[in-house]
């Protein structure tokens, strides 16, 4: 087949005829189903595909179609984005490969290595790519975002989001809008002061920088003491979302610091555990709305602002949907950050409630006894989805997981980890093994006792759990749902479901055998629908069987 | 500088331990004799490259070729490191003799040019004319975000080859061409022709960038032909010794970044 032709020219003419990932598709990804253009599927960030070839009828004949496996050890949290026939996914630290979709062999691989004092609290990770016309964007461990060849996988630009030296880091996925690319920083754990940037897509100058914590005479600021301020943390580490309407992006914000001892940072924090929604040309804050105010238990704000419009008491709304980490769920009106509601879905005890503004009413606890939920909170930075065909909202949550806080004084040292104290996962007899950030053993000898999965779909009317999924281990994964109600997940314990959405059924489960900490993605090429699962340190795609 | 672009399978490890890259390595340093290089080029190809390639760049975050070590710095450290072993017994321990460690400094830091650096390096302005001008490089080649991507992109190039190997490239494409690189020539099927450069290709598949700048993948059992030619699609435009090395001069320059 292969044959050498010795002295024939092949004249390639550059003629290209690539179609271009622009904001106007963007906009209307949702209508583009066989692609998925952004990390959340879309600006609404609801993870919903109305792709119809996999059904309740036929799920049980999926099959795998290719395996990748990664050459790095760790989390495998990259979520990946398909465009015009080519899948984009990151590998950790901070590498991009565009690979072929249908067969998953890939075209080029663009390694970007991050300085070497690159810090972060919780794992090398990189959650994924922005696609937006002929380039691909990624955030880095050393806070660098990078501007690449869509087609080829040359670096086009470089630039500097924050500084590495005092710990500052992106491991989001950046979120490309209009002619900018914004992404938030990391280094909550470090004293850093965070912030949101937009570069342009085309040089990668800074458009705008708004920071989460306000400078001296800006409103806010009253909501901190002395120069806490200028170390407060408040990072911004999940991409956010974007309603065009209104023209703002909203970012959840991370905890304040020191993580721990609330004490020594007094008021309210603004705006840490916040949503932030700001304008998409200028960075400007138009509302905000604090779910944890003075925070000690590290319950970042930082999932996926949900977008869906709804009917709510009588009238159409324009809904943001939030599970929290801090255990309550939350119903705000995205287009002034009004509260509409807020319930509980797991058992809380650092609050006795919201009052009718959504402010928690705080009840600590006493030293050396359990706040439920505990330090990875109620649920965290996984992905969840809303189906506007069922109404419902799924997630993942952790249940009976508990932390003791340890608070102490902590001095700021630049550039160093910045905690106020420690914390232990309450487990059911002295020394036995807690749960913790990812999983690395096979053999799960700390049982469910110290937590486990529930996957919930709540009906925001009300803020009440229709249904649930439970597991056995706790659970990092985000969630996929589909036109058919076909809801499709994972979990620590590398088992990939399919549930019926609208029941709560398993329909179909795979054992991948390694952890999955993202959520998986569809998408459809020559008219076969793919689904494709990142678990442990392989990416594996299903597609129906073959006639 | 944090950046380089690989073909697929690098290999990355824990990155808090990784140590500052170094710079590539100035070419022309002739303190050591070409004996010793040829020894070195011996000795290496016996004993080092099954584990670092031939290309020296096997290994995730070393690229002896062009001095990118994780912890070497000095010709000290890379005796020590040969000597002692390295990475937690990733690298075994070698006792070699002095004439044979010598060498293998030797050809690591002549950067695996066995022949020496002596190429005449000329003007990079009249080069860059050259490139954009009568040579019509930049017909093919696309350098900093302009130009067709059809074939290689040349932004880095400066810092990923030798000027050895750019002189060789303009004056013998098809012996400096990279073996992934040559052209191809697909037909399938249903009698589609695809032209292209070849991006990775495996058993039964095969990555390709097409002549319309598209990636595409094919199953090797829906082609009725496959073609890689030897020639590069275009030859270079014939050019004196001095407009040789006014480009290898303004090729150098192409650094990335």
């Amino acid at each position: 087949m292969k044959i050498f032709a010795v002295g024939i020219l092949f004249v390639l003419f550059a003629a290209p005829v690539c179609a271009q990932i622009s904001y106007e598709r963007i906009l209307q990804a949702e209508d583009g189903p066989e692609s998925w253009l952004t990390y959340n599927g879309g600006y609404m960030s609801q993870r919903y595909s109305r792709l119809t070839q996999i059904g309740q009828e036929n799920v049980g004949d999926l099959e795998l179609r290719w395996l990748l496996q990664n050459q790095v050890f760790g989390a495998w949290q990259s979520s990946p984005i398909v465009a015009d026939g080519v899948m984009y996914v990151t590998e950790r630290p901070n590498s991009i490969m565009a690979v072929d979709p249908i067969t998953g062999r890939v075209f080029w691989k663009y390694v970007h290595t991050p300085a070497e004092n690159s810090l972060v609290c919780c794992g090398a990770n990189n959650r994924g790519v922005a696609v937006l016309d002929d380039r691909v964007f990624m955030g880095t461990l050393d806070a660098r975002l990078v501007a690449v060849d869509r087609i080829n996988g040359e670096l086009l630009w470089e630039v500097e989001v924050g500084d590495v030296n005092l710990a500052y880091s992106v491991t989001m996925a950046p979120l490309a809008v209009k002619d900018k690319i914004i992404v938030g920083v990391g280094g909550g754990e470090f004293g850093i002061r965070g912030y949101v940037a937009a570069f342009y897509a085309e040089t990668g100058e800074l458009a705008w920088k708004t920071y989460t914590i306000p400078a001296p005479g800006e409103p806010g600021h009253e909501t901190w003491e002395g120069d806490d301020w200028q170390y407060g943390g408040a990072p911004v580490w999940i991409t956010g979302s974007f309603d065009p309407e209104e023209n703002l992006t909203y970012w959840g914000v991370g905890n304040p610091g020191p993580d721990w001892n609330a004490a020594q940072r007094p008021g309210d924090n603004l705006y840490s555990d916040s949503v932030i929604a700001l304008d998409a040309d200028t960075g400007e804050l138009r509302w905000h709305f604090q779910f944890t105010p003075n925070d000690g238990y590290d319950y970042d704000a930082v999932q996926v602002p949900v977008l869906a419009d709804m009917e709510w008491r009588g009238e159409d709304r324009k809904l943001m949907f939030w599970a929290n980490r801090n255990g309550y769920f939350y119903v705000l009106d995205r287009s002034d950050g009004e509260f509409l509601l807020g319930n509980p879905f797991v058992r809380v005890n650092w609050s006795s409630g919201l009052d009718e503004n959504g402010r928690p009413i705080p009840t600590p606890q006493p030293e050396g006894m359990p706040t439920w939920p505990g330090n990875q909170g109620g649920t965290n930075w996984y992905p969840p989805s809303w189906s506007p065909r069922t109404e419902l909202f799924y997630f993942s949550a952790w249940e009976d997981y508990a932390t003791i806080y340890q608070p102490e004084e902590s001095e700021y040292v630049p550039g160093r980890a910045f905690l106020g104290g420690g914390f232990d996962v309450l487990t059911p007899a002295p020394g036995a093994p807690g749960v913790g950030i990812g999983r690395t053993n096979p053999i799960n000898n700390w049982t469910d006792e110290v937590g486990h999965a529930s996957l919930k779909a709540l009906d925001p009317r009300t803020g009440e759990e229709v249904w649930e999924f439970e597991q056995f281990d706790v659970s990092d994964s985000g969630m996929l749902t589909t036109a058919t109600d076909l809801l499709f997940t994972g979990g620590r314990e590398g088992y990939i479901h399919a549930l019926d959405a609208a029941s709560g059924e398993l329909l179909w489960k795979r054992n991948l055998g390694g952890q999955i900490v993202m959520a998986p993605i569809t998408y459809m090429i020559d008219g076969v629908q793919y689904l494709s699962f990142i678990s442990g340190h392989v990416l594996a795609t299903f597609a129906l069987r073959h006639k | 500088m944090h950046r380089a672009k690989t073909g697929a399978g690098v290999m990355l490890l824990a990155l808090l331990a990784l140590p500052p890259l170094a710079r590539p390595q100035a070419v022309g340093d002739h303190q050591y004799t070409s004996e010793a290089i040829e020894l070195g080029s011996r000795t290496y190809t016996s004993q080092c490259a099954l584990c670092h390639g031939p290309q020296g760049a096997l290994v995730d975050g070393i690229d002896l070729r062009l001095g990118i070590f994780r912890g070497v710095a000095s010709d000290e450290d890379l005796r020590r490191v040969i000597a002692e072993g390295s990475g937690e017994g990733q690298m075994p321990a070698f006792d070699f003799g002095a004439g044979e460690m010598e060498g293998i400094i030797a050809y690591i830091r002549a950067g695996f040019d066995p022949e020496g650096v002596a190429v005449r390096i000329g003007d990079p302005a009249r080069g860059e004319e050259l490139f954009y001008g009568r040579g019509d490089c930049s017909g093919c080649h696309r350098v900093d975000g302009e130009g067709p991507r059809t074939a290689p992109d040349l932004s880095d190039i400066g810092a990923i080859r030798t000027p050895a190997v750019l002189q060789l490239n303009l004056l013998d494409p098809t012996a400096a061409m990279l073996p992934i690189n040559r052209p191809v020539r697909l037909v399938t099927l249903d009698e589609e022709v695809v032209t292209g450069r070849r991006l990775n290709e495996d058993t039964h598949t095969v990555q390709v960038l097409d002549s319309s700048e598209r990636l595409r993948s094919f199953a090797k059992i829906d082609l009725s032909s496959f073609e890689i030619s030897r020639e590069p699609s275009k030859p270079p435009v014939d050019m004196n010794e001095e407009e040789v090395a006014d480009l290898v001069a303004f090729l150098l320059t192409l650094r990335g970044g």
